[in-house]
C-alpha cells in the first residue's frame, strides 16, 4: 500500500514541477483521460478487494481507458457531438459503484 | 511474494503517471479564473475568432473601396500634402550654421547664432517661393510642425536639433534660390551677421515623409450641415 502512494506522491511532484504544462485548448481531453485512469485505479482498487487483481489487465487497461477516453472527446469534439459529457457521466457513474463495492466490502469485513 | 511486489511495482509506476496527470491538470485548471467556465471560454474564443474574421473581412474591403474610389491620383495628392510619403524633386538644400565671428565687447552675443525666426524667416521665403514640400535635418514640415528655441537647440516635431540646420526644399531651384538671395532678403541679412548660410540647387532631393503619426484629442470632422460656433 506504502508504494503506490509514495508513487503518487513523486508523480504529484514531478508534475507540479514540469517546466510545461498543457495549454487551455487541451485541459479538456486531459480532465477526461484523468477521470479515466481514476476510473480504472478504483477498478483496480475493487478487483483488489474481491481478490482477482490482474496487474497486466490493470496497466493496459489504465492506458488505454485515458488514451481512449481522450481521443473519443478528440474526434467529438471534430464531429459536433458532445462525448465529452458522455464520457463524464459513464466514468463518474463507474467510480461511484466501484466506490460503492469497496465500501461494501470494508464495511462487511 | 515475488508476484505481489512486481504488482505493486506496477501500481507504483501507474499511481506516478496518475500524479503527474493530476498536477498537469491542476496546473492548467489553476491557471484559468474559476468563475469562468471551460465552456464560456471556448464560446467566447470562437466569437473572438468569428469577430476577428469579420473584421480582417470589413479591413479587405475597406481597402478594396479605397482603391476603388479615391483611389490613384486624389488620395495620393491628398498623401503628399500632408506630408506621409517622401517626395523627390529639383529644389535646393540650404545649410545655415552659426556665425564665425566672434560678438564684440558689449555686444549682444544672441545676434550671431541662428534663431528659430531665422529659420522661419527661410522657410517662409521658401514657400513664398512655390516650395512644395520642405524638411529641416530630415524633420519633413506638416501642417501641425512647429519650430521653435529650445534651449541651445531648435525643436521641429517635437525632435531636438543643433546646428548646422539643412533645409530641404523641392520646387523650382532658381526660383528658390532667386527667392532667398534677393537683395534685402534673409540672406543678406543673415550673411551681414556672419552666419554661414549656403544654397545649392540640385535635381534631384529627397524630402522624407513625416514620421510621427497624427493625433487628434480635441479635433474631430465636421459633418456637413453641422452648425456651431464661428
Amino acid at each position: 500500500m506504502i508504494l503506490p502512494i509514495l508513487g503518487l506522491c513523486i508523480g504529484l511532484v514531478i508534475g507540479m514541477t514540469m517546466p510545461y504544462g498543457i495549454p487551455a485548448e487541451y485541459s479538456k481531453l486531459m480532465s477526461v483521460a484523468l477521470l479515466a485512469s481514476l476510473d480504472s485505479v478504483f477498478g483496480g482498487m475493487r478487483a483488489g478487494t474481491e481478490g482477482k487483481f490482474n496487474d497486466t489487465v490493470f496497466i493496459t487497461g489504465f492506458f488505454t481507458n485515458a488514451l481512449l477516453a481522450a481521443v473519443l472527446v478528440f474526434a467529438g469534439e471534430r464531429l459536433g457531438i458532445d462525448l465529452y459529457m458522455v464520457a463524464l457521466l459513464a466514468f463518474g457513474i463507474r467510480i461511484f459503484q466501484n466506490l460503492a463495492i469497496i465500501r461494501r466490502y470494508f464495511l462487511g469485513k | 511474494m515475488m508476484r505481489m511486489r512486481k504488482g505493486q511495482l506496477s501500481i507504483a509506476l501507474v499511481c506516478v503517471v496518475l500524479g503527474i496527470m493530476l498536477a498537469v491538470q491542476f496546473r492548467a485548471t489553476q491557471g484559468i479564473r474559476s468563475d469562468v467556465t471551460f465552456q464560456r471560454i471556448e464560446d467566447l474564443s470562437a466569437r473572438l475568432k468569428a469577430i476577428e474574421q469579420e473584421r480582417d473581412g470589413l479591413l479587405e474591403e475597406v481597402h478594396e473601396l479605397r482603391q476603388k474610389a479615391g483611389g490613384g491620383k486624389e488620395l495620393q495628392n491628398i498623401k503628399m500634402g500632408a506630408g506621409i510619403v517622401a517626395l523627390r524633386g529639383p529644389g535646393v538644400v540650404v545649410t545655415i550654421d552659426d556665425s564665425q565671428k566672434i560678438a564684440k565687447a558689449g555686444e549682444n552675443p544672441n545676434l550671431y547664432v541662428i534663431h528659430d525666426d531665422d529659420l522661419l524667416k527661410v522657410i517662409n521665403e521658401l514657400r513664398a517661393a512655390g516650395a512644395e514640400a520642405i524638411s529641416v535635418n530630415g524633420q519633413r514640415l506638416i501642417a501641425t510642425s512647429e519650430i521653435r528655441c529650445a534651449g541651445p537647440t531648435l525643436s521641429v516635431n517635437n525632435t531636438r536639433y543643433t546646428p548646422p540646420y539643412e533645409i530641404l526644399a523641392i520646387g523650382d531651384p532658381k526660383t528658390l534660390d532667386n527667392a532667398l538671395k534677393m537683395r534685402g532678403g534673409i540672406v543678406e541679412t543673415l550673411r551681414f551677421w556672419g552666419i554661414q548660410i549656403n544654397i545649392s540647387k540640385s535635381d534631384n532631393i529627397v524630402v522624407p515623409a513625416y514620421k510621427s503619426s497624427f493625433r487628434f484629442d480635441h479635433a474631430r470632422a465636421v459633418e456637413s450641415g453641422e452648425g456651431g460656433a464661428r
